[in-house]
């Protein structure tokens, strides 16, 4: 496994909140300005700090939707009901706010050019947001490195970057599909199931091409896609893994 | 100094003792996994577990002898560096002081290695005294694969990357190497207790 280039002290910086995009009923974008960002690699995350008057603070790690060259640093963050900061984010946070964050962090769930390729991005749900980076990252390079996307969500109006997903894709530079697994819109062309094996066999690259496969989702997809893909004779080292969520364990 | 974050209380849960969380993190009940990727399934009659590296000669156990060896069954808090913690999990292992006894060595410190090469290093008095196993139960149960079955190192007074999934065996050896996580910029110890989550931490 490669050797990365050891980081300095990632400091804590203050970001001013400059646009929120409501992308899904659930899900909404934060884009920031922050003037010490120190730039970033398409997957990574940042670590995010919320402090209440009293002093308590909570932290939490998001991943970065944007790609190292947009102009400004975008946070996709998914509410969940029971959580203590996606509420905040997704619900309270207005423009002209500040926020605080540290990173970039991680450095595995990682594409850039030298990595090569053909690529495979594998999303379940939010797990798009890193994989989206990369995307951009890919189109903002101008990579000749193919792409193929497959992305799980419940219904359509869950699908989150639609017309972006859907722009790249008319452009047939990126072949994005999409698996709806329990609403379809009347006319649905695309899949009508969870992935599965025949649906992992039928878009991905072989195995044999020796693609660099990014899976992230929650836990459950997750192990499934790339336990799969593995059963497939894809070879592990090169599928990359991100995970979110509980198991209920 | 932190600014005030505009209309956030927190949820603070009442339950949990905050002496027992360190800073930075929260409690859970849940048990996420992380993992870099695919979960590994290597075939238990071919398991081993090897001590290698600076030694005169390498011990290897398999997982008939391993599970032969006495275990303990620990209660303990872990702390995950993105963040969740999960107080009194209870785990069934061997501990390594019983598989370094009779090791002789100068090494300082041990890398240890996993199926789907995964490493991850630490001081070796760190996996003496009684604060690391080899854990192949967890909650009563066989440990799951996408927890790191059929066995993990458990190390808990260190963040959870340091408890190696699928683990095989630790390295010996006399100057410390970095293991996986700790050479993408994730702290080279990692106390939650200094919250040494990234490198400079």
């Amino acid at each position: 496994m490669a050797r990365a280039a050891v980081l300095g002290r990632l400091t804590w910086q203050l970001g001013r909140v400059v646009e929120l995009l409501d992308e899904t009923d659930r899900v909404r974008s934060i884009v920031l300005d922050l003037p010490e960002w120190p730039g970033h690699r398409a997957g990574q995350h940042v670590d995010v700090r919320l402090t209440a008057e009293d002093g308590y603070q909570a932290q939490r790690s998001y991943s970065i939707a944007s790609a190292p060259e947009d102009e400004s640093l975008v946070l996709t963050v998914e509410r969940l009901d029971d959580g203590e900061v996606s509420p905040y984010l997704a619900d309270e946070l207005r423009p002209g706010d500040e926020l605080e964050l540290r990173g970039p962090v991680g450095g595995y769930f990682v594409w850039e050019e030298s990595l090569g390729g053909p690529l495979f991005l594998v999303a379940g749900g939010s797990g798009v947001v890193p994989l989206r980076a990369m995307l951009r990252h890919h189109a903002a390079i101008g990579s000749d490195v193919p792409v193929r996307m497959l992305y799980s969500a419940r219904a359509l109006e869950e699908v989150i970057y639609r017309e972006e997903l859907d722009l790249l894709a008319a452009s047939h530079e990126v072949d994005v599909r999409f698996a709806l697994t329990r609403e379809w819109p009347a006319g649905w062309q695309g899949y009508r199931r969870r992935i599965d094996r025949a649906l992992l066999q039928e878009i991905a690259w072989p195995a044999a091409e020796q693609p660099l496969v990014y899976v992230c989702g929650p836990t459950g997809f997750v192990e499934l896609a790339a336990g799969t893909l593995v059963e497939l004779g894809h070879d592990p080292a090169r599928i990359r893994t991100e995970r979110f969520g509980p198991t209920g364990a | 100094m932190s600014p005030i974050s505009r209309g956030f209380r927190g949820r603070r849960r009442a339950e949990a003792d905050p002496a027992r969380v360190p800073p930075g993190q929260y409690v859970t009940d849940d048990f996420p996994v992380l993992s870099a990727g695919p979960t590994p399934h290597h075939p238990i009659e071919s398991w081993s577990f090897t001590i290698q590296g600076a030694v005169d000669e390498p011990v290897s156990w398999t997982w008939a002898e391993l599970q032969a060896l006495p275990s303990e069954t620990v209660t303990v808090d872990i702390h995950c560096v993105t963040k969740w913690s999960k107080l009194d999990t209870v785990w069934t292992g061997v501990s390594l002081d019983a598989l370094l006894e009779g090791v002789e060595t100068s090494a300082e410190y041990v890398t240890a290695f996993s199926d789907g090469g995964y490493t991850t290093n630490l001081p070796l008095e760190d996996v003496r005294g009684g604060k690391a196993w080899v854990a192949y139960e967890f909650g009563g149960e066989p440990l799951e694969p996408e927890h790191g079955g059929p066995a993990r190192l458990l190390v808990p007074h260190l963040y959870f990357w340091k408890s190696a999934k699928w683990v095989r065996g630790l390295e010996l050896r006399e100057e410390d190497e970095p293991g996986f996580w700790e050479t993408y910029g994730y702290h080279n110890y990692g106390d939650p207790w200094r919250e040494q989550r990234y490198s400079g931490d």
